[in-house]
């Protein structure tokens, strides 16, 4: 039986690279998932049949209970909710991790070597971050902690208590088997993920999931040392290394580093910033007239951002595009990379409306097309539209990647109120000579739009 | 078993591959991407499922239960979550 087992652990391993593989270009994705998926329930298959396995009661019980718990959430969860369900289940796998580490811990040695019980506690230390961490970054994108929580001498406090949980850490594999010293150890850094996270912001939330999605893969193939078990080694390295890329990608999107994302609060600057007023007076539009003038263009951009899908709005904008394509107005889709609350998450959004993703487009393929737009349409997006990105050096966000959208011909923005974006900073574009405002609920607002195109 | 210099060729050569794998990954599928690779590393059920298995102790069998039961909602609940959101990816060409 050992030698099925491994060979299933490495057909497991073979189709989870394929899978991710697949996962990486839009037209193969939904197979990717698929794969991976058939590798799961292989590997976890055969391991019901590893030798002198003891306890199936509870072990059947505990897959049945958590099973049916993800898959209840997981198929009621909303689109808009999707990043903090994706931290909150990687948060279990880091836990399941420092489980495993703790089990290993509190039975001692057993016949491992110090190097390998050393692994086991660097496994525990990161998978128990990921797993307070994600529970925090789970909780902050749900709403149910509003604010960050900051105090003087926090990073140094932090770092304090990451020394303290290293060093008793180091001692673990010294010692006899279990104690005391285990839980003060797993309780340490229980905490440290709390205190790190806690300190910040909503926006910078997405690289933090994605940073805990690495530290969990990493925190598996450690593990997977400690049990010997190549399926884990390799699929919990391929995580950890992909999950370092994709978080790397992610805060340069965001144009921040990781270190900025982690260590310095980003609420704190705009106060500084927020005076510069770049001039011009806000012009409201009619709707009538807003959807006239959409209907005679002959190209529209589209530039959603987090505010629609708060507004649930883009059902409507893709009936609006639709209208307009039926007129012989080109439509396409401008996406920010940090539109919505994680790169990507817009194009779910989008895509869940029914928008083919080839109408869809990236920053750098839709910024050249700009100057001949007739109409580029704003919704509920704020800070990555806003020129003072390129113009003002003063400004927080100087530097940050922005769509130009003040380039075309003519700007409408539907926004709720006159209020400033989510980092706080008044916005240039809305006082342009060519821009016009649409004050109102999203939805609401697109809906005129459509009757006033239908009305033509 | 895997050992000293084997085990360090493996979690070298597995780095690389989830490195390149995703190199060239568009933005738009960010959010999916992330999502699949955290269902991958609930293959953390089946280190979960030995550590239970061997359990002695009443001790090791509660953490070994919480292990399992985790591992099985990152799997799942990743699974989920991926196949929802890689689903409403159509092209215009396609069969719509």
């Amino acid at each position: 039986m050992g030698a099925v087992i491994q060979i299933s652990y490495f057909l497991a391993a073979v189709l989870f690279i394929l899978g991710l593989k697949r996962m990486s270009s839009p037209v193969t994705a939904r197979g990717g998932i698929v794969w991976a998926g058939v590798g799961m329930l292989v590997a976890t298959f055969v391991t019901f049949f590893w030798h002198g396995l003891d306890n199936y009661t509870l072990m059947i019980a505990a897959i049945a209970i958590g099973s049916i718990a993800a898959w209840v959430s997981g198929k009621r969860v909303a689109m808009t909710a999707m990043p903090q369900m994706i931290a909150l289940y990687n948060g279990m796998g880091g836990g399941a991790a420092a489980a495993i580490a703790a089990v290993e811990l509190v039975r001692g040695a057993d016949g491992h070597s110090q190097a390998v019980m050393g692994l086991a506690v660097a496994g525990g230390l990161i998978g128990t971050v990921s797993f307070s961490g994600s529970l925090i970054a789970f909780a902050k994108l749900q709403g149910l902690i509003k604010r960050s929580i900051v105090f003087p001498m926090q990073q140094p406090f932090n770092l304090a208590v990451l020394a303290a949980a290293a060093v008793i850490g180091g001692m673990l594999p010294f010692q006899e088997a279990g104690g005391t010293l285990v839980f003060v150890f797993f309780a340490l850094v229980l905490a440290f993920g709390v205190l790190m996270t806690l300190p910040i912001g909503g926006a910078d939330m997405p690289v933090v999931i994605s940073l805990y999605n690495a530290l969990t893969g990493l925190a598996v193939g450690f593990e997977g040392f400690v049990l010997n078990n190549a399926a884990m080694i390799i699929a919990g390295t391929v995580v950890g290394a992909a999950g370092s890329l994709l978080t790397q990608l992610m805060a340069k999107a965001m144009n921040r580093s990781i270190a900025n994302v982690l260590f310095g609060a980003f609420g704190h600057a705009p106060q500084a910033a927020a005076t510069d007023s770049e001039g011009g007076t806000l012009k409201p539009i009619d709707p009538d007239d807003a959807g006239i003038m959409m209907a005679y263009s002959s190209k529209v951009v589209v530039v959603p951002g987090y505010g629609m899908a708060v507004a649930q709005a883009q059902h409507k904008i893709w009936e609006l595009a639709e209208l307009l394509e039926e007129r012989g107005v080109r439509v396409k889709f401008a996406i920010h990379p940090v539109a919505g609350r994680m790169p990507g998450h817009m194009n779910v959004l989008l895509a869940e409306a029914g928008v083919p993703y080839d109408k869809i487009y990236d920053l750098d393929e839709i910024n050249p097309e700009f100057p001949t737009a007739d109409v580029a349409l704003v919704i509920g997006a704020n800070d990555v539209v806003n020129p003072v990105a390129r113009t003002n050096p003063e400004s927080p966000i100087y530097g940050m990647p922005i769509l130009n959208v003040d380039q075309s011909k003519n700007v409408l923005v539907i926004k709720r109120g006159q209020g400033k974006g989510f980092s706080g900073i008044e916005n240039a574009l809305f006082g342009k000579d060519n821009t016009r405002m649409l004050y109102g609920d999203a939805q609401d607002m697109v809906g005129k739009l459509i009757q006033a195109v239908k009305r033509l | 078993m895997i050992e000293g210099f084997t085990a360090l060729y493996i979690f070298m050569l597995a780095a690389f591959t989830g490195y390149e794998v995703i190199a060239r990954v568009p933005v738009i599928l960010h959010t999916p991407l992330m999502s699949g690779s955290n269902f991958v590393h609930g293959i953390v059920l089946v280190g979960a499922m030995v550590a239970l298995g061997h359990a002695d102790s009443n001790l090791e069998r509660w953490i070994g239960f919480f292990g399992v039961l985790l591992a099985s909602m990152n799997a799942v609940g990743g699974y989920v979550v991926t196949e929802r959101m890689l689903e409403m990816f159509k092209s215009s060409k396609g069969d719509r």
